[in-house]
């Protein structure tokens, strides 16, 4: 039971990440990493909402009548990010300015949605919290590692300590502003997601086409 | 005889099929009742804490705002912080109210309350805001007896959510030394670019008024670049407008209008 558990946790992370394998929760990951600070922030908030939302509603579960169970787990889940979006407006205000909207956007995570529905619904409640934690868990090594990313070339700095001492400040560093906009971040995820399918070919899917060479033109 | 324990309905509730409707019903029902009880009870206790952020922020738009005007901060700095007095006002004589103490008006309870405030017409009402105060309060810097900086808080309704800013006159009374919104819900990316320091940084040195006294200032698009008009936002016609509209209302008659004029023309006792 408990390697089970501990398999439940540690699964997410790598093998089965819900970003670089089942490519959810991108528009977030996009969006916030163009700092660790915020990139820390926004995956403690969505871990903290997965973990509770796959708990209450896997307690829930065989009492739902499917033809709601939809709108329960979004109910669920909502009442879970407003509440998390009001404690970050209390105890850290600049940090919820900087986030602005994508605290409430974890309602449409399809990360979270996707867990409650997929295992939550079927599995234990103990169980449930731990996928909850484990996909959490590799949302935020991912938002972690490319927030790195972001802020040491795109300003130099990490956690708003100097890393890299940029010209501005008398460094050699010249920072590279295409790090702070939304596309480096599709860059690098893309790269993390080559080489992890490099690393782990079983996570690469069969392609739905492939091109025809010259010679099977000529046959035809 | 009836069977009054709470935990035996509870249990013959849970034993109903899943699809049936009561059972349906009922759970709807209690996920909404919980939820709501639970976003209610964090929403209104962690309330004082989020307005004091809210006001903390205010004081330093109001703070930044101040040594954004050039050559400010070193008056500020030369000078002591009592420099910067606030005063109350009577809106429709636009004359001081010295019997309100500044330290303790609250300006947001002003403003609503029927027996403090003024009903506006759809006319006058340019800002959106349905009731004027009767007193609002307004900062002035001065050094000696030359006054350098008015301060007047305003606020408006953008696209969806009220704007509130600070608009800060320079001596004439006739040109925007700054402005500075310091509390806006308008849409992340879009209206919020009201809030950039690009776009209020346009604001700085607009007249507003011509020679013959009637008001010109406001957001235009495609600005021709002359001393009243102000580009707008693309994509945030109706945030830029809101801004614009709030400046209008607040200098016009109907705002800071008359207590401007007092001022200008020396009527005001100090």
């Amino acid at each position: 039971m408990r390697r089970a558990g501990l398999r439940t946790v540690l699964f997410p992370i790598l093998d089965g990440n819900p970003i670089t394998v089942q490519i959810l929760g991108i528009c977030s990951a996009l969006a916030v990493t163009t700092s660790l600070a915020t990139s820390l922030t926004m995956s403690a908030a969505l871990t903290f909402t997965a973990v509770a939302a796959s708990f209450l509603i896997s307690l829930m579960r065989n009492h739902i009548a499917s033809s709601i169970r939809l709108i329960v787990q979004v109910t669920v889940i909502a009442s879970l990010v407003i509440v998390v979006d009001q404690l970050l407006r209390a105890y850290a205000y600049g940090m919820s300015q900087r986030l602005s909207i994508f605290v409430g956007l974890i309602i449409t995570n399809c990360l979270v949605l996707g867990r409650a529905e997929g295992f939550a619904m079927r599995n234990p409640p103990l169980a449930a919290a731990l996928d909850g934690l484990g996909n959490g868990l590799g949302y935020s090594l991912i938002l972690v590692v490319v927030g790195t990313i972001r802020e040491l070339f795109g300003t130099g700095m990490l956690l708003g300590f100097s890393v890299l001492p940029t010209v501005e400040a008398g460094g050699w560093f010249q920072p590279l502003g295409l790090m702070l906009l939304a596309p480096s971040a599709f860059f690098i995820i893309g790269f993390l997601i080559w080489a992890l399918r490099t690393w782990k070919p079983e996570q690469a899917e069969e392609p739905e086409f492939r091109l025809r060479t010259g010679d099977q033109r000529r046959r035809a | 005889m009836a069977d009054l324990n709470p935990l035996s309905w509870w249990r013959r509730f849970l034993a109903l099929p899943n699809d049936s409707s009561a059972k349906t019903f009922l759970v709807a029902f209690l996920v909404a009742s919980v939820s709501a009880v639970a976003v209610a009870v964090t929403a209104v206790s962690l309330k004082p804490r989020q307005m004091e952020n809210v006001e903390r922020a205010r004081q330093q738009r109001m703070a930044e705002m101040l040594a954004s005007v050039p050559g400010m901060a070193d008056i500020l700095g030369e000078v002591d912080a009592d420099t910067l007095e606030t005063r109350i006002v009577d809106l429709t004589a636009g004359i001081y109210e010295d019997d309100v103490d500044p330290a303790s008006f609250v300006a947001a309870a002003a403003a609503t309350d029927p027996a403090r405030s003024v009903a506006l017409s759809k006319e006058q009402d340019i800002a959106g805001i349905g009731r004027r105060p009767d007193l609002a309060p307004v900062h002035i810097v001065r050094r000696d007896e030359e006054t350098l900086l008015v301060v007047l808080p305003a606020y408006g309704t953008g696209y969806q959510s009220t704007i509130r800013a600070y608009l800060a006159l320079e001596g004439d009374l006739n040109t925007i030394a700054a402005i500075s919104i310091y509390e806006q819900g308008e849409t992340p990316g879009l209206g919020s670019r009201i809030t950039d320091t690009e776009w209020q940084a346009q604001w700085a040195g607009k007249k507003v008024a011509d020679e013959a006294g009637e008001m010109r200032i406001g957001v235009v698009r495609d600005a021709s670049g002359n001393a009243y008009e102000v580009d707008g936002i693309t994509g945030a016609t109706r945030s830029s407008l809101g801004v614009s509209n709030l400046v209008r209302f607040w200098l016009g008659a109907d705002g800071f209008g008359p207590f401007l004029d007092n001022l200008r023309e020396g009527r005001l006792p100090r």
